[in-house]
């Protein structure tokens, strides 16, 4: 299957603005395994037939990790060249598929001159579902299947999205069960905070590991998940517990393109 | 005549120790850096009625959380007893407040007695949760020593208190022929049956100035210890945060630096080639006064310990660790600015003050790096918090100070800095960052 993926620079040329900008990210662009993502996410949109577009090249690191390790030089580089780029292409609304991302275009962009409405693709995804753009196959494989949602911190406790992500969820007709920990109580992944690029401080035990027990002892075949490096998180610490055969590890757009009506 | 001298030293006396610590503590507050407070006042209100007076976080668990609001309910109401054993005491009256209030003062002090006994039972439970259940946030490294005597001192103080206060109002009600009714102290008053008048009168005034003394006790133990959260809880509330949680503060100095650097601004009035200030955090000094005022707030409840990842996982890292370290800090430097000690200035020839000070030491020598690099920025500790402390803010300004001023942190994160810097990508790649993208078009 071929998409279109069109860029900003292409529209531009063309005279166009999409009405929404996909904010791929460094994961979503480079990470083998978070590709799948992104292409199952742009997937959905030419399915639906959203107005969209990427940066492509002109897009760099939103400048979260730097700025969470205390690098505040190189965040700055980072948003205000992106900031200078969005708004060159006056850029209203961004959706992207990543937490951090969200987290950093919504909330530090501002401050620096990058005004957006910014939403997470699952947020797109539960109001197109709602809006009945996106219509589910009946009786689909996840029917009866146990699937467990983790929230990240960065979309849940950090920005207050609990709900979108588990309705988008229920649409599978899968039966969704609560890990102990969910919700304001969710436990990171581990790989917040700009760890994802260093080794664990000394400690007993990887976070990740504590947070695949946890999804383990749902039960669930499959662990759905909002953020890239969760994905990665969660999918280390099921293979640690050599459970990567019984639990799928998933972000929620990939779940909805195996159930979605073409 | 001579009890009411003896009222009016002694709670001069008491009240004025007191006021003196508690404005040490505010100047102690006032070493951090100025930090405005912006945002809406009603929201700011709306957390202090929820938070603060409704106990809204503690119930999230509701066994302690409704042990803990019977103490602090019996707390609350108990001001109103307070306010009459001042008047009584200093204008020699005996229970002035009776003629007033006839049935409803018997309904209200009855409603007090049934929440102390509440709070009796409540208090007797904390003391078995603390010393005997062995709950693991009572008992992390940080609470070794004083800390974890001084959560006991607190609670034999408060069986102290109800002591005094059912010894006063029994003895009292036995001396009038079981008049005013009081709900719990009726039960009481038979036990002084056949007590000889004087005997009964001697017993109430043990107990009246008993109850005075532990509260005048209470109220100058307070500024050393953590239920200074029963005041600054409220303050503390109101001045929480209320910019998105996931908003680090911009640093205005560095984003103009970068501007002019990419040629967007205007470069810095001073021509920019001064020697940089100091980024971050590594003290008292360099944190916010709001980091100090968390400090001073903070319960030592380790709610947010226990919720921590990198605790959970057997990190060093404790969130009430950094907190207490920062009111440690606080508090050592000052008593050293207390005690003039020109040692502990800069520039000796000058006196000793908060701008003229340095005893070689800073929160580095408390918090350790590994601590600060557990950190996952998961902003569990901030949403556990029962009176709005933000554990995590101090953590993120000394990873700043470490990095900008000190060029340090883990080695790991220089090939992400690098690859940001130089590929703008927070991994370094040999492939586009549309490649993915080119190759699902064709
Ligand atoms: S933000 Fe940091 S200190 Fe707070 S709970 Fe998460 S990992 Fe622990
Ligand atoms: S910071 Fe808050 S949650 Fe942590 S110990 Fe102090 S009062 Fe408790």
């Amino acid at each position: 299957m071929t998409l279109r993926i069109p860029t900003m620079a292409d529209l531009a040329a063309e005279g166009r603005e999409p009405e929404i900008l996909f904010w791929v990210g460094c994961a979503g662009s480079f990470d083998a395994r978070a590709q799948k993502v992104t292409l199952a996410f742009c997937q959905i949109l030419e399915a639906v037939g959203i107005d969209y577009a990427i940066l492509g090249n002109e897009e760099q690191c939103t400048g979260d990790p730097a700025r969470r390790a205390g690098n505040e030089f190189i965040f700055q580089m980072m948003a205000l060249q992106n900031i200078e780029v969005l708004n060159g292409y006056q850029v209203k609304k961004v959706v992207t598929a990543c937490p951090h991302c969200f987290n950093t275009l919504k909330n530090e962009y501002p401050a620096l001159g990058g005004h957006y409405e910014v939403i997470h693709h699952t947020q797109l995804l539960q109001e197109l579902i709602t809006a009945g753009r996106i219509k589910m196959t009946g009786g689909g494989s996840f029917k009866g299947k146990r699937i467990t949602y983790h929230d990240s911190c960065y979309l849940g406790r950090i920005n207050g999205v609990y709900e979108a992500p588990r309705e988008v969820l229920e649409t599978l007709d899968a039966d969704l069960v609560e890990m102990k920990r969910c919700r304001t109580n969710g436990l990171c992944c581990g790989a917040g905070g700009a760890q994802m690029w260093k080794e664990d401080e000394p400690g007993e035990k990887r976070i990740n590991l504590e947070r695949a027990e946890e999804a383990l002892d749902t039960g669930a075949a499959v662990v759905a998940v909002n953020c890239p490096f969760c994905l990665t998180m969660m999918q280390d610490g099921i293979k640690a517990k050599d459970k990567q055969d019984d639990v799928m590890v998933y972000d929620l757009a990939e779940l909805i393109i195996q159930q979605m009506q073409p | 005549m001579i009890g009411q001298i003896a009222f009016f030293i002694v709670a001069g006396l008491a009240v004025g120790a007191a006021g003196r610590q508690f404005l040490r503590i505010r100047r102690n507050i006032n070493l951090g850096q100025d930090e405005p407070i912006t945002g809406d006042t009603s929201q700011r209100w709306r957390n202090v009625l929820l938070v603060a007076f409704g106990q809204q976080k503690m119930f999230k668990r509701w066994i302690p959380a409704v042990l803990h609001f019977f103490i602090y309910a019996a707390f609350l109401l108990t001001q109103v007893e307070l306010v009459e054993i001042f008047i009584d005491g200093l204008l020699g009256y005996h229970r002035f407040f009776l003629p007033f209030l006839g049935g409803f003062y018997t309904f209200l002090i009855s409603f007090i007695e049934v929440l102390s006994v509440l709070a009796l039972i409540a208090t007797i439970a904390f003391l078995a949760r603390r010393n005997v259940l062995r709950i693991p946030r009572f008992h992390k490294p940080e609470m070794k020593g004083w800390p974890f005597q001084d959560a006991n001192w607190i609670l034999v103080l408060e069986i102290f208190l109800i002591f005094f206060i059912f010894l006063m109002n029994s003895t009292d009600m036995a001396a009038h022929d079981n008049a005013y009714g009081f709900a719990i102290s009726q039960f009481l008053s038979p036990l002084w049956a056949g007590t000889a008048p004087e005997t009964l009168h001697f017993l109430e005034r043990v107990g009246w100035w008993g109850h005075i003394m532990v509260v005048f006790a209470f109220l100058n133990y307070l500024p050393y210890s953590k239920h200074l959260h029963i005041i600054f809880a409220f303050p503390n509330t109101y001045f929480a945060k209320l910019t998105p949680r996931g908003e680090m503060e911009n640093m205005p100095a560095i984003m103009n630096e970068v501007k002019s650097m990419m040629g967007l601004g205007e470069a810095p009035a001073d021509g920019g080639d001064d020697e940089l200030p100091d980024f971050g955090a590594n003290d008292v000094f360099s944190l916010s006064w709001k980091n100090l005022l968390d400090a001073y707030s903070c319960t030592e409840c380790g709610r947010c310990t226990a919720v921590c990842p990198a605790n959970l996982t057997g990190k060093k890292l404790s969130p009430r660790k950094i907190v207490m370290d920062i009111r440690d800090r606080a508090t050592e430097i000052g008593s050293k600015l207390d005690s003039g000690d020109p040692q502990w200035a800069k520039d000796a020839s000058q006196p000793l003050s908060a701008t003229n000070f340095d005893d070689g030491k800073s929160l580095f020598d408390y918090v350790a790096a590994e601590e600060l690099h557990a950190c996952t920025t998961c902003n569990a500790c901030v949403e556990a918090c029962p009176v709005l402390i933000n554990p995590l803010d101090p953590i993120l300004k000394m990873r700043r100070y470490e990095i900008l001023t000190l060029s340090q942190g883990p080695s790991d994160w220089l090939p992400m800095f690098n690859s940001i810097e130089n590929g703008g990508a927070a991994w370094a790649m040999s492939t586009d960052r549309d490649q993915w993208a080119q190759e699902a078009r064709q």
